[in-house]
């Protein structure tokens, strides 16, 4: 299908102080394309999504809508020459309708009568949105907050937002990041048919199964520069993979199992009311747990209440032998435990804070004498981790909001090393971040389990679990609800658990 | 770290400090007895109370949250200061009774936040409110007055040519400087106002902290209300009203964000020196006290506006 290219980016340059974010780069994209940006963390692809929302303004290089130069400037013109963006992070206000949200700002009003342009016209308003979502085949009721709908339906209200607008060139940054299977081929069912209707697509995704199923071509970014643009027909993951990180990915999971040693941790019993039922498991020295379950099984709580973040009611933890109560994180990272939260950005990391401080936050006590905080000690500290872990910085006191998604997520893992974790709780750790950053954290894990840590890996990728666990537990709605040691676990097996079977 | 990036890291700091000496340069061209030495310290001396308040206000603000009541907490700690001393008491049992009253109404303030879980700005007004009727209570309305010679040289004496409220204010910055960049308290103002969430998950003990902060702010307005009952040789109870938003001004004028996690207490100083420079240079000028005060609304204004168009281009 050779048609004139809907937009096209010539030669665009962004540069940031002491970073140069886009070199050179161009990209076009045909009408009724997906077209997927591939590359890295940190590689430019955000940046080059920014520069076609407004956000960010280009230091050079040209824009060309259907053949025309244009100059973007800001959202609103972004949105009046029909570019349409779905953030990963959703841009929704929880508290109003999923009618509400689609015209927010340009609410139908009852023109004609006298007085009444103020006045939203409710009825007409929920009704065109109603039809706006049903021709994206969704059916949600929509006078409903989005606050209470499921992530899914969440994003359909963003698409049908970005539809209303008449957009036609739709931008979506790792739409498929928080959804279920299940969601995951409904949305792709849509964005089929936004395709049939002459939409093009700009799909941001480091999921390698993904971009063969839905995308049309494919563009590889790395180092803000344009590494190749294949058909995706032509194309293979290895090849991909290698123009992305330009070095060769021998194995996807690179598990070296580690000898078992003592028992570091048992749960016996735990409850917490509404939460958590009679959980009870053992974790080993060199052992990675890994705990799978659906969102809301109760994987996540079992980790705060772990780590004195929310009380228990009964049960007992042991740490090393011996019978812990666990009040604050301070008592557990005092007892050696760690905690790799599900979401960095709003429970990870300081970001105004530099790598340094981060990495040394729960450590301060231990570079402190008398209440005066050592720097040197601290930057011996974070450098050493900086090497090995491979954090791409300008330097130690960089702000880590500057930072890719990847080398922040080294940075929190780093606070807990630098705090001597041996018990770490890894809760996602691989959501989100790209292909090269995810293998060596994976290198890690066994680096850390052959040196005698213990982890558990809460993870919603079942490869993963499959891939790098000893033993996994599944829960269901706040139970375990099956073990398997990682030689029987199959897919389907973990999957009929999480479901809530019992056979 | 090389000169360059120094001042791409700093260069709010120095944009604040370029801002005052501009607005010094305009004031001695349009009124030379401005640069004079007496007029200089008379300026820092003015400022010097505002200055002390303001660095409390820092590390407040720095925790992304706010302190409406300083100005009756001056107050309230003025008269029980002041009521010691007139009933005979020691100067010096008398000045920490004022600033521990200080102190205590902070760490009130910051119970009801850190524990209570109010919002900072719903706590300090209602403290805003009970430390001023206090005060009134205690005082029934009338002011308190006439102090020893020993008291008020801690206002009117003079080391080395430096008034005494010049030095109490260069301690107090230094202290504060030394505080936020080199001690553990420092270091989780700046983690707490940066992400409460990963600072708990950290392990630190954020409502320690956060009420440790607010009582710190209470206690330099007690401070501040000993150099202010000092100078008036009076301690009213009515003493500085609208006191929090020149403070804040002077926090947020010297470049610290009200969302928290960044700022610095040089920035206030310099913030709190560009108010005095203002007041000082527009009475030189003979322009009128209500003048005075739009001028200064228009700098606050201007001044955050020009931090948000510089922090935004360097994105």
């Amino acid at each position: 299908m050779e048609t004139e290219p809907v937009l096209q980016m010539r030669n665009i340059r962004k540069t940031f102080p002491g970073v140069i974010a886009l070199d050179d780069v161009s990209f076009d994209l045909r009408r009724g394309e997906v077209h997927i940006l591939l590359g890295e963390n940190g590689a430019g692809k955000s940046t080059l999504m920014k520069i076609l929302s407004g956000a960010y303004e280009r230091d050079g290089g040209e824009v060309l809508i259907d053949g025309r130069e244009v100059e973007i400037g800001n959202p609103r013109r972004s949105q009046s020459l029909g570019i349409g963006i779905i953030y990963q992070e959703l841009n929704l206000v929880p508290h109003l309708s999923a009618a509400e949200n689609i015209y927010l700002g340009r609410e139908p009003s009852r023109a004609g009568l006298p007085f009444l342009p103020f006045i939203v016209d409710r009825k007409a308003m929920n009704g065109s949105a109603r039809e706006l979502l049903a021709g994206l085949g969704v059916n949600l009721d929509v006078r409903r907050p989005v606050g209470e709908l499921s992530i899914a339906e969440q994003q359909m209200v963003e698409i049908a937002k970005a539809v209303s607008l008449d957009a036609r060139i739709l931008i979506m940054d790792e739409p498929t990041a928080v959804l279920t299977e299940r969601e995951i081929r409904e949305l792709f069912a849509r964005i089929r048919r936004l395709k049939a209707d002459g939409v093009s697509i700009i799909y941001i995704s480091h999921r390698m199964e993904e971009l063969f199923e839905i995308g049309d071509r494919v563009t590889v970014l790395r180092d803000g520069s344009v590494v190749g643009t294949r058909d995706i027909a032509g194309a293979t993951k290895p090849e991909l993979i290698r123009m992305m990180v330009n070095r060769e990915l021998t194995q996807q999971f690179p598990k070296v199992a580690a000898p078992r040693g003592k028992e570091v941790l048992r749960v016996e019993g735990l409850n917490r009311a509404g939460v958590l039922t009679d959980i009870s498991f053992s974790l080993c020295e060199g052992e990675i747990l890994g705990v799978a379950g659906l969102l809301g099984s109760g994987r996540t709580e079992l980790a705060r209440a772990i780590f004195g973040l929310d009380r228990i009611d009964s049960g007992g933890i042991h740490i090393k032998g011996r019978l812990q109560r666990i009040a604050s994180p301070r008592r557990a990272i005092n007892l050696g435990l760690g905690f790799l939260t599900e979401d960095r950005k709003t429970q990870g990391l300081v970001l105004p804070l530099s790598v340094r401080e981060n990495i040394c936050l729960p450590s301060v006590d231990a570079f402190s004498r008398m209440g005066v905080v050592s720097r040197r000690r601290e930057a011996e500290a974070a450098a050493k981790y900086r090497k090995d872990l491979r954090i791409k910085t300008t330097g130690l006191e960089q702000r880590v909001v500057n930072l890719s998604g990847g080398n922040q997520q080294k940075v929190v893992l780093s606070k807990w090393l630098v705090s001597r974790g041996d018990i770490l709780i890894f809760d996602e750790p691989t959501r989100g971040i790209d292909v090269g950053s995810k293998a060596e954290i994976y290198e890690l894990m066994n680096k850390l389990t052959a040196a005698g840590a213990a982890i558990i890996m809460i993870s919603s990728d079942l490869p993963e679990v499959l891939g790098m666990s000893d033993r996994i537990l599944v829960m269901h709605q706040g139970r375990i609800n099956g073990e398997f040691s990682a030689a029987e676990a199959t897919q389907e097996k973990i999957l009929h658990r999480a479901l809530g079977d019992t056979e | 770290m090389t000169l360059k990036t120094y001042v791409a890291q700093h260069g709010r700091q120095f944009g604040t400090l370029v801002g005052l000496l501009v607005l010094c340069a305009v004031m001695w061209i349009l009124t030379p007895h401005f640069l004079t030495i007496s007029n200089l310290l008379n300026i820092a001396e003015q400022t010097a109370i505002i200055a002390i308040i303001a660095a409390g206000m820092t590390f407040v603000i720095l925790t992304a949250g706010i302190d409406l009541s300083v100005g009756s907490v001056l107050a309230f700690s003025g008269v029980v200061m002041a009521s010691l001393l007139q009933k005979g008491a020691p100067v010096g049992v008398a000045l920490a009774v004022g600033v521990l009253a200080g102190f205590g109404c902070g760490t009130i303030n910051g119970l009801l936040i850190s524990v209570g879980r109010l919002p900072p700005f719903i706590a300090t007004l209602g403290m805003m409110s009970v430390a001023r009727g206090g005060s009134l209570l205690f005082t029934e309305g009338r002011p308190i007055s006439g102090f020893s010679e020993s008291f008020r040289y801690l206002a009117t004496g003079r080391v080395v040519g430096v008034p005494m409220p010049v030095l109490v204010m260069l301690t107090v910055f230094f202290t504060a400087w030394f505080v936020l960049t080199k001690t553990k308290l420092g270091r989780y103002t700046y983690a707490i106002g940066g992400n409460e969430e990963a600072t708990i998950l950290s392990g630190i003990n954020v409502r320690l902290y956060k009420t440790l902060i607010y009582g710190i702010c209470g206690g330099l307005a007690g401070l501040a209300a000993i150099l202010l009952t000092a100078r008036l040789n009076s301690a009213q109870p009515i003493a500085g009203m609208m006191y929090e938003l020149d403070a804040i001004a002077a926090t947020v004028i010297g470049g610290t964000s009200l969302m928290g996690g960044e700022g610095n207490v040089f920035g206030t100083l310099v913030g709190a020196l560009i108010i005095g420079v203002l007041r000082n240079g527009l009475t030189l000028l003979n322009i009128s006290s209500f003048a005075q005060q739009i001028i200064i609304g228009l700098v606050i204004i201007v001044a955050v506006l020009l931090d948000m168009t510089l922090k935004k281009g360097r994105r």
